[in-house]
């Protein structure tokens, strides 16, 4: 605590020096620095060890001598604490870490000039308003995908065409209650999941955007959470106590990644995820490099091997998401097929309203409930207010 | 080496010359040999609880999540939201109640321990006693999920004597039921009841070995009926231990985060609010003034606890 505490003044004072030059992005990729960290969400950096078909790491170690070190984090905002108190590299940062860090000075700018492999971007991410601020890049995209709603196909005969089965109490498909038997995720980003629900539901309320809501809107989606809270007798955080919940609470359907679809199915638990008509939520994830980054050559050829290597395509069929660079569905790279890709998405991108932070000066409205209320609001309804 | 060897000669060497100052300073020896635990505690210890303590003077960035090192004590505020202060009034709850059960269940098995087993029995007991503290503390939670779920051990068992009835009743009430045991307030209970029962059992058990049998006799001789010895000689003396006892079981329960994270409603405990604000969300100076909150509890328990005696016996 101490050390910690003596780090962060340091740091703070450090901040305030480096602010200036901080700005400055790259403009030559030099040697490679030997290393490189990086801040990942579980499964994200694969290096043969937990399935040794699935290896990303080891190829670009031995073509850059650049040894990767993965500090796992399970949230958006154990990440943003992370990348706060330094020593890292990069981070895969989702749209709800990313502007909290660009606007905390924390990730630099990233010259793409300097990434050949730039081009072959899914053309709807190059300038995605996660990363690109001004007009300027803070990342390269990494990896995105939806938010499904994972139900178990015994109770229902088919898909569940509404996210109604996990907000409001109705009669499922064999005939008994939702109550008990649904699971919400355990992030206060789940306030945006009630508030798609109504923008579908009640268009009177007039939400554009469920990352930008006004009071009256987010007091709206609350008042839904709560109807919610009375259905959910235990909120997801750790994927793998889902899984088992769906193994042994007789667990109906909830939100959730398509990495615990898959291992379920793999499981041979009678589960099957879908969009519903209100559209989903999702995740897109960017690369960001750290301001005080001390391997910056390592970095920028991290950046263009994410995009040019196998990375894109195992990736995506080892996370269930969809790759960033479309081209890696079909060439052939890795494992992803284009039917892998349009199962995981690849078409729903419209659909999918993606993860971003909530801030108070937004664009959609005069003033919007900032996301430091989101979180201790959630804490609220979880707590039962 | 020859001054070593003859005691008229000027006595020189540096080993040789610090052990006469050593000799004739008595008090320079004390604190050398004092200083490195010292140091440790102050350190280390209370160096470490103080910067806590500093933290929590601090505030933080909402947005950018990076913290403004000014005093304020907006943050202390904070706690008494609604939300933070429910899951204060939860911990307590919840600690209080696990005590109590702790005690109630703790004495009888200590009492058996203490005066009758015999023996090899007696060692049987110890073991048994201690057996749940060698295993992992986590093995045995997820073990308690899975006994505790709704297609767990425990129903399973119930429905096999037909009495699955009596566990829907139970679950339907308010505040302690919810959809399986695994995921209500009375999970959490069992577990927290189960996992801290040894550091309970332990102390009384101490306790009741110190009681004299005679006292009880002469309590008899006089005249007074079972209960009444046990009124006013058995629990009088047993008291420290079973106050000592509740020291460990209150204070593991309020600083818990796992527990109540793996079985129960989701609804936050201290710990886990503690775990949520500095890992997750990076608000230290908030984690800082929650993590306050049990010392301050635990510092007032204390004071009541050496009221009555709890530590007279150490």
């Amino acid at each position: 605590m101490k050390t910690n505490f003596i780090t962060a003044v340091v740091t703070s004072i450090a901040a305030g020096s480096v602010a200036t030059t901080s700005l400055a992005q790259m403009t030559e990729i030099g040697e490679g620095e030997g290393a490189l960290s990086i801040v990942a969400w579980a499964g994200y950096v694969e290096r043969g060890e937990t399935d040794p078909n699935f290896d990303w790491v080891t190829g670009f170690e031995e073509a850059t001598g650049c040894m990767v070190s993965v500090k796992t984090a399970n949230t958006s905002d154990e990440m943003v604490a992370l990348m706060n108190e330094g020593g890292f590299d990069l981070v895969t940062a989702s749209g709800d870490a990313s502007l909290r860090m660009i606007a905390g000075n924390r990730v630099q700018p990233i010259n793409i000039d300097l990434v050949p492999s730039w081009s072959t971007v899914d053309d709807r991410l190059k300038e995605a308003p996660w990363h690109t601020v001004d007009g300027t890049h803070y990342g390269v995209p990494y990896m995105w995908g939806p938010n499904v709603l994972m139900y178990n196909t015994e109770v229902f005969a088919e898909a569940p065409t509404s996210w109604n089965v996990v907000f409001e109490e109705t009669t499922l498909g064999d005939g008994e209650s939702n109550s008990g038997r649904v699971q919400a995720y355990d992030g206060p980003i789940h306030i945006a999941d009630a508030a798609m629900y109504l923008m579908y539901h009640q268009p009177d309320l007039g939400i554009t955007d469920p990352y930008e809501l006004t009071q009256d809107q987010y007091n709206a989606a609350l008042d839904l959470l709560r109807v919610q809270r009375g259905l959910v007798s235990r909120y997801w955080h750790d994927a793998f106590i889902q899984i088992d919940d769906f193994k042994n609470e007789g667990m109906a359907a909830s939100g959730s990644w398509p990495f615990q679809v898959n291992l379920l199915q793999a499981d041979g638990v009678p589960v099957a995820s879908v969009i519903p008509q209100e559209g989903a939520t999702g995740w897109a994830d960017t690369t960001m490099l750290h301001v005080d980054s001390e391997h910056p050559n390592c970095a920028y050829m991290w950046f263009e091997h994410q995009l040019a290597s196998n990375l894109q395509s195992d990736l995506s069929v080892w996370f269930g998401a969809v790759p960033s660079v479309p081209a890696a569905c079909s060439d052939g790279r890795g494992m992803q097929t284009q039917e892998g890709c349009d199962a995981n998405g690849l078409d729903q991108f419209e659909k999918i309203k993606f993860w971003k932070t909530p801030v108070t000066n937004c664009e959609s409205q005069d003033e919007c409930v900032p996301y430091y209320r989101w979180v201790s609001d959630y804490i609220g309804v979880i707590g039962g207010r | 080496m020859s001054a070593a060897t003859d005691t008229l000669t000027a006595r020189d060497g540096v080993s040789t010359r610090l052990s006469d100052t050593l000799w004739r300073r008595p008090k320079l020896l004390l604190v050398l040999l004092l200083l490195p635990p010292v140091l440790w505690l102050g350190i280390i210890y209370l160096g470490s609880l103080f910067a806590l303590l500093l933290q929590s003077f601090f505030s933080i960035d909402h947005f950018s999540g990076l913290i403004n090192y000014e005093f304020t004590l907006r943050t202390y505020a904070e706690l008494f939201t609604p939300a933070n202060f429910d899951i204060i009034v939860r911990t307590v709850t919840m600690a209080a109640c696990t005590t109590l059960a702790s005690a109630v269940i703790a004495f009888p098995i200590a009492c058996y321990a203490a005066r009758f087993a015999k023996g090899r029995w007696r060692a049987v007991f110890y073991l048994g006693i201690m057996m749940p503290l060698w295993s992992s503390y986590l093995v045995k939670i997820y073990a308690w999920k899975l006994i505790l779920a709704k297609e767990g051990i425990l129903t399973w068992a119930l429905e096999g004597l037909h009495l699955n009835w009596l566990l829907d009743a139970y679950l339907a009430l308010p505040v302690v039921g919810g959809n399986s045991l695994s995921v209500s307030t009375t999970g959490t209970f069992i577990v927290f009841v189960y996992v801290w029962m040894p550091f309970m059992i332990l102390p009384i058990q101490a306790a009741l070995e110190r009681v004299p049998v005679s006292m009880l006799e002469a309590s008899g001789d006089l005249g007074a009926r079972p209960g009444q010895t046990f009124r006013h000689v058995l629990f009088p003396l047993a008291l420290p231990g079973i106050v000592a006892g509740s020291i460990f079981t209150f204070s593991l329960t309020l600083g818990d985060y796992i527990i109540p994270q793996i079985i129960g409603t989701s609804r936050l405990f201290i710990g886990q609010a503690v775990y949520q604000h500095q890992g997750i969300a990076g608000n230290i100076p908030l984690a800082a003034a929650f993590a306050v909150v049990p010392i301050v509890i635990m510092g007032v328990y204390l004071y009541i606890a050496k009221r009555m005696g709890a530590f007279d016996a150490l």
